[in-house]
C-alpha cells in the first residue's frame, strides 16, 4: 500500500477503457487500471467471463479493441523479459522425468539457440546454476529441487513453476489462476510465498482468481470483471455491495463472516454462455462466495 | 542364414580376437559402422519423441518406411532413396495435419493412425505388384544387416550428422517446448516450428533404423535406450549420453550375438535392449523402496 501512495511517473502496469472482443462478442469493456510497482493485484469475477483473457491482453498476446494499454511504460509484450507468466495450471505427471531445477533453469536460458560450448563460457553457467539456486530457496523449494518433477506434488510443481517465472528478475509477475486444484493448507502457503515476492522483491504480481479468501489478506488492489463491465481499485473499495449491485445491475449484498471471509450473495452465476467448471453446491439461490 | 553352416564361427570371449576376426568381413565392419551411426543418433532423437510422448508418431513414420523401401525396389532406385524420401513426407503429412491448437493430442493420434494404415497397405500393394526375387517383405519389417555397402554407411552418416547438428542447435528450445510448451511460446519460442522441425528430424531417424532393424523394430533402437536412460536419471544431459551408449551397446552387441547365432538381428537388439530396460526399473524400483525406508525418518526432520 505503501507504494501506491508514492508518485508513480510510470506505473507498471496502466489500462484505460480497455475493451476486448473475442470472436466478434465483446468480454468486457471499460477496463480503467493502473499498478505501482510492488503491488499484489487480484483479478476476480465468475468463470468464463475473460479473466484470463485480461492476462494475454497485458502479455500482449491479445490486442484490446478499445482503450490503451501500457507495460512497464511500453505496449504489451515489448518488455517481454521483464514479464513473468504462470499459464493455468500445468501438471507433470508422474512419468516426466526431468528435475524440478532443469525445469526451472528452461525459464532462465530455455529460448536459447545452439549448445553452450565446453570451457567457454564457465562463468556464466556458474552464475546460471547460482541463480537457480537462488530462486529455488526463494520459493522454499530446495527439499525437492532435485527430484523428476514428475514426482513433487502439486503445491511443490506450483512452487518450481513460480521459481521458473522468477527467475529472469521480472518485473511484472502475472498468473494465471495458481491456486485452482491445490488443497486448502497449500494455497495459503502459495498465497503467502506470492505476497512476499511481492512486497519484498517488488515485483508487480497480478493474479487470476475465482476465491479471494486465500490471497485477500495479500492484496493491495482488486479487478472484479462481471459481464460487460469491470471495477478496479482496494478491495475494501470494490467488495462492496453498493459496487458489485452497480455492476451486475442486481441486488448483491457483500458480508463479512466473523473470520474476516467475504460472503457475496445474490450474484448472478456465470454467463449462461459459458459452461461453468466449478458448479458450486452449497451456495444455491444465486450465492458465491468470492472473498 | 548364409552364416550357420556347420563351421560357422564360435564367440571366444576373447573380445580382440572376436572383433578381428569380424571385422576381417567387410560387410561386417559396414554393419558395425551402420549400427553404430544409427543406434547414436536414434537414441537421441528417441530421447525427445519419448519426452514429447510422440512414440505413436515415431511409429507411424517407420511404418511409412515399408512402402518406402518396397516401392524402391518396385522402380529400381536405391532403397536408401525410398525410406529417407517416404518418411520425410509422412513427417511432412503429420506436421501439416496434425496439432492445430494446443492438446491437440486427440487429433494428431487420429491423423497419424490414418497415415499408417495407407502407408502399410501401400507397402503390401508395392510388394505383391514386384514379382521379381523378393524373399518377401520380411528383411523389410524385421531388418537385415548383410549387404550395408560403403555407400549406404556414408549416406547414413552424413544424414545422421545433420540431424545431430540440428538437433544441438534447436536442442535447448525444443526441450523447453516439449516439458513447457505454454511457457516457452510466451517467451518467444517457436512452438509449432520446433514441433514440425522435429518431426522430420525424426522422419530421418527412422529412415535410418528402419534399415538396420527393420520397420516394425525400430523402437529397439528409438524408444527403448531413451526409456531406458530416463529411467536412470534426471538430468537431460546425462541422460541424453547415456541413452546413446545403451543404443550403441545394444546394437553391437545384437550385431556380435546375430554373427555368432543364427537368429536374426533384430530379435537380438531388441532383446538385448529390453533387458536392459528391464533392469533399469528393477533397479529404479528397488532404490525407490531402499530410498523410502532410509527417506522416512529424514522427511520427519524435514518437516520438524
Amino acid at each position: 500500500m505503501a507504494a501506491a501512495k508514492q508518485p508513480e511517473p510510470d506505473p507498471v502496469l496502466s489500462l484505460r477503457g480497455v475493451a476486448v472482443r473475442v470472436g466478434g462478442r465483446t468480454l468486457w469493456s471499460g477496463v480503467d487500471l493502473t499498478v505501482g510497482a510492488g503491488e499484489f493485484t487480484a483479478v476476480l469475477g465468475p468463470n468464463g467471463v475473460g479473466k484470463s483473457t485480461l492476462v494475454k491482453v497485458l502479455l500482449g498476446v491479445l490486442p484490446a479493441a478499445a482503450g490503451e494499454v501500457r507495460v512497464l511504460g511500453g505496449a504489451p509484450g515489448a518488455r517481454s523479459g521483464a514479464v513473468g507468466y504462470l499459464p493455468q495450471r500445468r501438471s507433470f505427471d508422474a512419468s516426466v522425468r526431468i528435475r524440478g531445477v532443469d525445469v526451472v533453469r528452461l525459464g532462465l536460458d530455455g529460448d536459447r539457440w545452439g549448445i553452450p560450448v565446453p570451457g567457454l563460457g564457465r562463468a556464466r553457467r556458474q552464475a546460471a546454476r547460482e541463480r537457480v539456486a537462488e530462486v529455488v530457496e526463494l520459493v522454499g523449494a530446495s527439499a525437492y529441487a532435485h527430484r523428476p518433477i514428475g514426482q513433487c506434488s502439486g503445491g511443490e510443481q506450483q512452487r518450481l513453476l513460480i521459481a521458473q517465472a522468477l527467475i529472469r528478475r521480472p518485473q511484472v509477475l502475472l498468473l494465471d489462476e495458481p491456486l485452482d486444484s491445490l488443497d486448502l493448507p497449500n494455497q495459503s502457503a502459495i498465497a503467502a510465498l506470492l505476497g512476499r515476492i511481492c512486497h519484498q522483491e517488488q515485483v508487480s504480481v497480478v493474479m487470476v482468481a475465482h476465491d479471494v479468501n486465500p490471497i485477500l489478506h495479500h492484496l493491495d488492489r482488486v479487478v472484479y470483471i462481471a459481464e460487460g463491465g469491470a471495477v478496479a481499485g482496494t478491495p475494501t473499495e470494490v467488495i462492496t455491495s453498493e459496487t458489485l449491485t452497480r455492476l451486475y445491475r442486481t441486488p448483491i449484498e457483500v458480508l463479512r463472516t466473523s473470520d474476516g471471509r467475504l460472503v457475496v450473495v445474490g450474484q448472478p452465476e456465470a454467463p449462461a454462455l459459458h459452461s461453468d467448471r466449478h458448479p458450486e453446491p452449497g451456495t444455491g439461490g444465486g450465492g458465491h462466495v468470492a472473498g | 542364414m548364409l552364416l550357420a553352416d556347420a563351421n560357422s564361427p564360435v564367440f571366444s570371449w576373447n573380445l580382440l580376437a572376436d572383433f578381428q576376426e569380424m571385422w576381417a568381413y567387410p560387410f561386417m565392419v559396414n554393419a558395425f559402422r551402420a549400427g553404430a551411426i544409427v543406434s547414436v543418433v536414434c537414441a537421441v532423437v528417441g530421447w525427445f519423441m519419448v519426452l514429447r510422448r510422440q512414440t505413436f508418431a515415431g511409429h507411424t513414420l517407420s511404418v511409412a518406411a515399408f512402402p518406402g523401401a518396397s516401392l524402391a525396389i518396385l522402380v529400381g532406385v536405391s532403397t536408401s532413396l525410398g525410406y529417407f524420401g517416404f518418411c520425410v513426407a509422412a513427417a511432412l503429412v503429420i506436421a501439416a495435419l496434425g496439432r492445430k491448437g494446443r492438446d491437440a493430442g486427440a487429433e494428431e493420434s487420429a491423423v497419424t493412425g490414418t497415415v499408417q494404415a495407407f502407408a502399410l497397405a501401400c507397402g503390401y500393394l508395392f510388394i505383391s505388384l514386384y514379382k521379381g526375387l523378393l524373399e518377401g517383405p520380411t528383411a523389410l519389417l524385421f531388418g537385415s544387416f548383410l549387404g550395408i555397402t560403403t555407400g549406404q554407411v556414408l549416406l547414413l552418416a552424413v544424414v545422421g550428422a545433420v540431424v545431430l547438428a540440428v538437433l544441438a542447435v534447436i536442442g535447448r528450445p525444443l526441450l523447453f517446448a516439449t516439458v513447457d510448451p505454454e511457457v516457452a511460446a510466451g517467451r518467444g519460442v517457436p512452438v509449432r516450428l520446433l514441433s514440425a522441425l522435429f518431426l522430420v528430424l525424426l522422419g530421418a531417424a527412422t529412415a535410418e533404423a528402419s534399415q538396420i532393424t527393420g520397420t516394425l523394430l525400430v523402437f529397439a533402437l528409438m524408444v527403448v535406450p531413451a526409456a531406458t536412460a530416463q529411467q536412470l536419471t534426471g538430468r537431460p544431459g546425462l541422460s541424453l549420453l547415456l541413452a546413446a551408449l545403451i543404443g550403441l551397446a545394444c546394437c553391437w552387441g545384437g550385431l556380435i550375438a546375430a554373427y555368432y547365432q543364427p537368429y536374426p538381428l533384430g530379435f537380438f537388439v531388441t532383446t538385448i535392449a529390453f533387458t536392459g530396460y528391464v533392469l533399469a526399473h528393477l533397479g529404479r524400483a528397488l532404490h525407490g523402496a531402499l530410498g523410502r525406508t532410509r527417506g522416512s525418518s529424514f522427511g520427519l526432520g524435514g518437516a520438524a
